[in-house]
C-alpha cells in the first residue's frame, strides 16, 4: 500500500506539524478538541435514554432525570418468559453457528493457506465475493426454499443457514490467521509421516488458538444481534432468539412498558459487550477488523 | 512452495464441510430466487406455483413505488454510508492522531459502542431519542425546534441513527491506514512549506486512498441491505417515506404474500451489490494467493 521509502536521515526531535488535524497549539488545538467533544455528547446521547429508563420505574421516552431510582424494571424482566428462555435460544443459535462456522472454516483454510492451486485460488475470489452480497436480500428466497421443504421453524436449519452465511467471512479470516503459521513447523511433522490432518491438529491448531477464538467471537457477536434471519425463519416464540423477542417486547407492551424495555434491551446487550471489551484487551483494538481490510 | 504428503483428495476432503454447507444455504437460495423470480408463488400456501415469465420484472419496472425505494435506497447508501459515516470515520480517525490517550479512549470508546450494539437495540436507542416526547425534543425544546422527528423527517431520522450506528467500522479501517503513513512525508512536505491543508489533501489522502476506495465498497455493501434498524425505527413510514427496498421488499412478500415479486426485487438488490462486490473484490490485492 504504501511505498518503500529510505529511512529518515536525521532522528525527528520534538514531532513537527503533521498536518492540519495533529496536534497543534492555540486556537486550532482549542478547535480539534471541541469537535471531539461535540463528537463523544452526540454518540454518548442516544443511549441516555437507555440507562436512564432502565433505572426508573415510571419511565418514559425521555430521559427525564428524576431522583426515582431502582432495579424493579430489572427484576420485572428476569424471568423465564422474558429473558431466560429468549437469551438460552440466543446462546444456542449464536453459539452453533459459532461452532459450525469455526469448524467447517479451519478444514477449508487449512488447503487454502497451505497448498496452491486453481481450484483455491477460485474457491478464495469466490468467498471475498460473498463476503460482499447483501444477506437480507437472500432472505425471501431462502424463506420459499424453507417453506418448500418444511424447514422454516426449524432451530437446526436456521444454525445451518446462519453458519453458511457466516462461511465466507470465516474462512477468509481463518486463512489469514493460518498464513502467519510458519510452515516449517509443519515439515518437521511431515518429515515423521504426519498426516496433514495431524499436523493440523497437533501443531496448527494450538498455535492458532487466538485465531479460533477471534473467529468464534466474531461469529457469536454477530449472529447474537441478528434481528432479520430468525425473524424470518422461526416462527413460534418458544424457539425465537432474544434479538426477537425484543422487538416482540417493543411492538407490543414498548408504549407502556419502557422502563422495562430499556432494561431488557441492557441485558441483551451486555454480553456483547463484555465480549468485545475482553477481546479487545486480549487481541487489540481492533480485534473484528482482523482481515476485513487489506487494501 | 510446500511439499505435503497429504494426497489430493485429502485436500479436496478439507473442504467439503465448508462446500456442502455453501452449496445447499447459500448457493441454493440464490438458484431458488433465479428460478422463483419467475413465478407466482404466494404466502397464501395454494401449492399451484405458476411460472410466468418476467412478469415480476414489468410489473416491477411499472411499479411507482418500488422506484420510490429504489430512490430512497440510494438515498440512505449515500448520505449513511458514503456521505456520513465514511467522512465522520476518517474525520474522527484524523483528529484523534496523536491526542491524549483520555481523548482517544473516551471518542474512540464511545463510536465503537455504539457499532457493538446490537441492531434492534440501537433502533429503540434512536426512535426513543428521536420520538415527540424524547430526548432531543427534551433539548431543542429549549430553543423550540421540537417537532416529531420520525414522522417529519424519516430519511435523515434513520440515515442519522445509521450514521451513529457504523462510523466506527470507517474509523477504525482509517486509524489502521493512517498508522501506515510515514510521518517524515510530513515533514519533507512541512519544510517544502505546504500548508496544513495542502499536506492533508496530497500528501495523507493519496496514501490512504485504497483504504478509502475498499471502506467505500464494503460500507455500502453493509447498509445497502440494511433492515432491522429502518424496520424498528419508521417501519418504512410514515406511508412510504422511509421504505428502503429490503423494507419494501419484505411488505410485498410478507404482508401482501408475494413471495415471488418479493424475490425478484430481491435479485435486483442481488444483482446491485454484486456489482459492487466484484469491484471490491478486484480492488483487494489477493497476492498472497
Amino acid at each position: 500500500m504504501t511505498t518503500t521509502l529510505a529511512p529518515p536521515p536525521v532522528k525527528a526531535k520534538t514531532r513537527p506539524t503533521a498536518d492540519l488535524t495533529m496536534p497543534g497549539r492555540g486556537p486550532l488545538r482549542f478547535a480539534v478538541y471541541l469537535v471531539l467533544l461535540i463528537v463523544a455528547i452526540a454518540f454518548f446521547l442516544p443511549f441516555l435514554w437507555l440507562v436512564v429508563a432502565s433505572v426508573q420505574p415510571g419511565a418514559a421516552l425521555s430521559a427525564d432525570i428524576t431522583w426515582e431510582f431502582s432495579f424493579k424494571n430489572f427484576a420485572d424482566v428476569l424471568n423465564v418468559e422474558t429473558i431466560f428462555r429468549p437469551v438460552l435460544n440466543s446462546l444456542i443459535i449464536s453459539g452453533g453457528t459459532a461452532l459450525i462456522t469455526v469448524f467447517a472454516a479451519t478444514l477449508a483454510a487449512y488447503p487454502l493457506s497451505r497448498y496452491r492451486s486453481r481450484f483455491g485460488r477460485m474457491f478464495l475470489y469466490g468467498i471475498l465475493f460473498s463476503t460482499g452480497l447483501p444477506i437480507t436480500a437472500v432472505m425471501v428466497p431462502v424463506y420459499t426454499m424453507y417453506s418448500q421443504f418444511e424447514l422454516t421453524d426449524s432451530v437446526p436449519a436456521l444454525i445451518l443457514f446462519m453458519a453458511a452465511s457466516s462461511l465466507p467471512f470465516a474462512i477468509w479470516m481463518m486463512k489469514n490467521f493460518m498464513d502467519s503459521v510458519p510452515v516449517e513447523l509443519e515439515e518437521a511433522a511431515w518429515t515423521d509421516g504426519a498426516g496433514w490432518f495431524q499436523s493440523l491438529r497437533r501443531i496448527i491448531l494450538p498455535l492458532m488458538i487466538p485465531g479460533l477464538t477471534v473467529v468464534f467471537v466474531f461469529t457469536f457477536v454477530t449472529q447474537w444481534g441478528n434481528f432479520f434471519v430468525p425473524f424470518i425463519l422461526l416462527q413460534s416464540p418458544e424457539s425465537q432468539p432474544a434479538s426477537v423477542t425484543i422487538y416482540t417486547f417493543f411492538s407490543t407492551y414498548g408504549q407502556v412498558a419502557y422502563g422495562q424495555l430499556a432494561a431488557f434491551a441492557i441485558l441483551y446487550t451486555l454480553p456483547v459487550v463484555l465480549l468485545y471489551t475482553a477481546m479487545s484487551r486480549v487481541f487489540g483494538g481492533a480485534f473484528s477488523m482482523t482481515g476485513a481490510v487489506k487494501g | 512452495m510446500t511439499t505435503s504428503t497429504a494426497p489430493r483428495a485429502a485436500r479436496i476432503g478439507a473442504f467439503a464441510p465448508a462446500l456442502l454447507l455453501l452449496a445447499v444455504f447459500f448457493a441454493g437460495p440464490l438458484i431458488w430466487a433465479v428460478y422463483s423470480a419467475f413465478t407466482d408463488v404466494a404466502l397464501t400456501g395454494s401449492a399451484e406455483v405458476n411460472f410466468i415469465g418476467v412478469d415480476n420484472f414489468t410489473t416491477m419496472w411499472r411499479d411507482a413505488q418500488f422506484w420510490n425505494s429504489l430512490w430512497l435506497t440510494l438515498i440512505f447508501v449515500v448520505g449513511s454510508a458514503v456521505i456520513g459515516q465514511n467522512t465522520l470515520g476518517l474525520l474522527i480517525a484524523l483528529l484523534l492522531r496523536g491526542r491524549s490517550q483520555a481523548a482517544r479512549g473516551l471518542v474512540s470508546g464511545l463510536v465503537i459502542a455504539a457499532w457493538t450494539v446490537p441492531e434492534v437495540v440501537a433502533g429503540f436507542c434512536w426512535y426513543s431519542y428521536l420520538h415527540r416526547d424524547g430526548t432531543l425534543n427534551g433539548i431543542l425544546g429549549w430553543v423550540g425546534l421540537d417537532q416529531n422527528w420520525l414522522y417529519t423527517t424519516p430519511m435523515l431520522a434513520v440515515i442519522l441513527a445509521n450514521v451513529w450506528r457504523g462510523t466506527a467500522f470507517s474509523m477504525l479501517v482509517y486509524q489502521a491506514a493512517l498508522n501506515d503513513v510515514p510521518p517524515e512525508l510530513h515533514e519533507a512536505a512541512a519544510v517544502d512549506g505546504a500548508s496544513a491543508w495542502q499536506r492533508l489533501r496530497s500528501v495523507t489522502l493519496p496514501l490512504i486512498r485504497r483504504s478509502i476506495v475498499s471502506n467505500l465498497m464494503l460500507i455500502t455493501l453493509q447498509t445497502l441491505a440494511a433492515f432491522g434498524l429502518i424496520y424498528v425505527m419508521t417501519k418504512g413510514g410514515p406511508g412510504n417515506k422511509s421504505s428502503t427496498t429490503p423494507i419494501y421488499m419484505y411488505q410485498e412478500s410478507f404482508q401482501f404474500y408475494k413471495l415471488g415479486y418479493g424475490t425478484a426485487m430481491a435479485l435486483v438488490l442481488l444483482v446491485i451489490g454484486a456489482i459492487f462486490s466484484l469491484i471490491y473484490v478486484r480492488l483487494i490485492k489477493v497476492d498472497n494467493l
